[in-house]
């Protein structure tokens, strides 16, 4: 924390704060919060729960925008709250809210169970196409092989993805930008043989038929991933089996 | 008892609160445009298959002020359909490599720009050479 | 998730809103214009461009007979769609009600432009 030679300035912070103990439903509370440049909304977050109101509640850890668990709306944009500086809003007053489209469990924490679910129904992992044994060494990759999945492997799981899309807010079923990248990843692996399991979820009532097309999921990644990309090629993909499972019945799709 | 009670914000009028929302509705309601102008062909179309009185009849109805404004309306909507479906290109469509790099999104979008613009030049040029 | 995944049928109407929104994207600035604004106001085109025998005569090309329906056809298709989902995006799930009411009148406006197509010969 800024030691109190070195404050400058004081900006506003409003916060959307839910106790779940206490209120119906959200409120803001507006702290003053003095801040120096270098400071992002995360550290303005800390020094009130360090000396405003030790009851706000939150999610961080590296401070590095690595791990994924700072995710916020800021000024009703998603955001990772450690990369986003408070010098940017000042001196006007900035609002911090939980991730849109989440449950709040209290404050700036969501559930996020249902993503959790999500990442499991995918099998966020290589399912060999054949067992292999030790002996027979390590797979090669090829740079080209690596480029069709290096994108999608860059996703940290900070939602802010899924707060951008609103056919997951009007919809919480729906598999969702981060999930089916992920999917995506291990599908067009060319060590992966398990796509054809998660087609099923890909052409599913909850699959990627959802998505009109906002594109602002990938427009908030802060990795790059292009989540929108995933999803819309999956539904050419899905379209394809769609109608070709008449042409060639099963064992055609790779 | 648990003492969790997880809250579920209401959705209602989330797409005025984001301007990259605002401007996704806009262009979804391009849509009705299109609908609009498939409806006044289909009349036209059966106007045709009615013979010449009717199809005169047709094509006249088009001079009418409300006509003209409307398909001045429909021109801006479509055209604007035109861009933001090419915008998106890039986003919806497999990752095109050439040369081993991947082509980057405004070369994706330049190039459907393009082919729209070729093809409406090439219907523009084909109903003048019908028309001679 | 779910143990059992029912198979969306969602493709049939995705693929004839990519058609239909990629054909509109292609000619629909230039139908506008032409039909809508060039002939009844007499701009840039020859005045007899979309007259009864030139364009009897096109609608009776096999082509131009597919291309008018498609485009028809598909424009209809496209803005179903997109309207479809739009009124769910704005908070109306009218279910089938808004199903029926938006793809209903597509399939209409198609079975009108194929009768018209038909009864206008070859
Ligand atoms: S795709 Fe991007 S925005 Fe979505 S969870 Fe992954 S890193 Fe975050
Ligand atoms: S605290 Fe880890 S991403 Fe922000």
């Amino acid at each position: 924390m800024p030691h109190m030679s070195d404050i400058q300035k004081v900006i506003e912070i409003e916060v959307l704060r839910y106790n779940p103990e206490t209120d119906k439903a959200p409120s803001s509370q507006v702290f003053e919060v003095p801040f120096t440049d270098d400071m992002s909304v995360l550290q303005g977050v800390q020094y009130i729960k360090d000396y405003l109101d030790g009851s706000l509640s939150f999610r961080w850890s590296c401070r590095m925008a690595i791990c994924g668990s700072c995710g916020m709306m800021i000024n009703g944009v998603p955001h990772l709250s450690c990369e986003t500086f408070l010098r940017d809003y000042y001196p006007a007053r900035v609002r911090v809210e939980a991730l849109n489209h989440f449950p709040i469990e209290r404050d700036l924490v969501i559930n996020m169970e249902g993503f959790i679910n999500k990442l499991e129904s995918i099998q966020p992992y290589i399912i060999p196409k054949e067992p292999r044994t030790l002996a027979q060494g390590e797979y090669l990759q090829t740079p080209e092989q690596l480029n069709l999945y290096e994108q999608f492997s860059s996703c940290i799981n900070c939602m802010l993805c899924y707060a951008a899309c609103p056919q997951f807010g009007l919809n919480p079923d729906f598999i969702g930008p981060a999930a089916t990248a992920l999917l995506h990843r291990y599908n067009v692996d060319s060590r992966d043989g398990g796509k054809e399991e998660r087609m099923d979820l890909v052409r599913s009532e909850e699959g990627v038929f959802h998505c009109t097309a906002v594109g602002y999921c990938s427009e908030v990644c802060p990795k790059h991933v292009d989540p929108a990309n995933a999803v819309n090629q999956n539904k050419t993909n899905a379209a394809v089996d769609y109608f070709l499972r008449f042409v060639s019945p099963k064992g055609g799709a790779k | 008892m648990s003492k969790r009670r997880p809250y579920v914000r209401p959705m209602d009028g989330w797409w005025r609160k984001n301007p990259y929302f605002v401007e996704y509705m806009i262009h979804e309601g391009t849509a009705f445009f299109v609908a609009a102008y498939a409806a006044v062909l289909l009349v036209g179309l059966v106007r045709l298959s009615q013979g010449e009185a009717a199809w005169n009849g047709w094509l006249h109805s088009l001079t009418s002020p409300w006509y003209v404004l409307f398909h001045l309306a429909a021109l801006l909507a479509i055209t604007y359909h035109t861009y933001t479906w090419f915008k998106i290109m890039p986003r919806t469509m497999p990752p095109v490599v050439v040369g081993g790099e991947r082509l980057p999104a405004w070369a994706i979008t330049g190039t459907g720009l393009a082919v729209a613009a070729a093809a409406g030049i090439g219907l523009l040029a084909f109903v003048w050479g019908m028309a001679r | 998730m779910k143990p059992t995944l029912k198979r969306s049928n969602a493709p049939i109407f995705w693929a004839l809103f990519g058609a239909g929104g990629m054909l509109s994207a292609l000619f629909g600035p230039m139908l506008v214009f032409i039909t809508g604004l060039a002939i009844p106001l007499g701009l840039l085109l020859p005045a007899d461009a979309l007259s009864y025998p030139k364009m009897l005569a096109f609608t009776q090309n096999f082509i131009g007979k597919g291309f008018v329906f498609a485009v028809i056809a598909l424009f209809l298709w496209h803005a179903a769609h997109r309207i479809f989902h739009s009124l769910h995006d704005i908070g109306i799930h009218a279910g089938t009600g808004a199903k029926l009411a938006c793809y209903g009148s597509a399939m209409v406006g198609t079975v009108i432009a194929a009768y018209a197509l038909l009864s206008i010969g070859f």
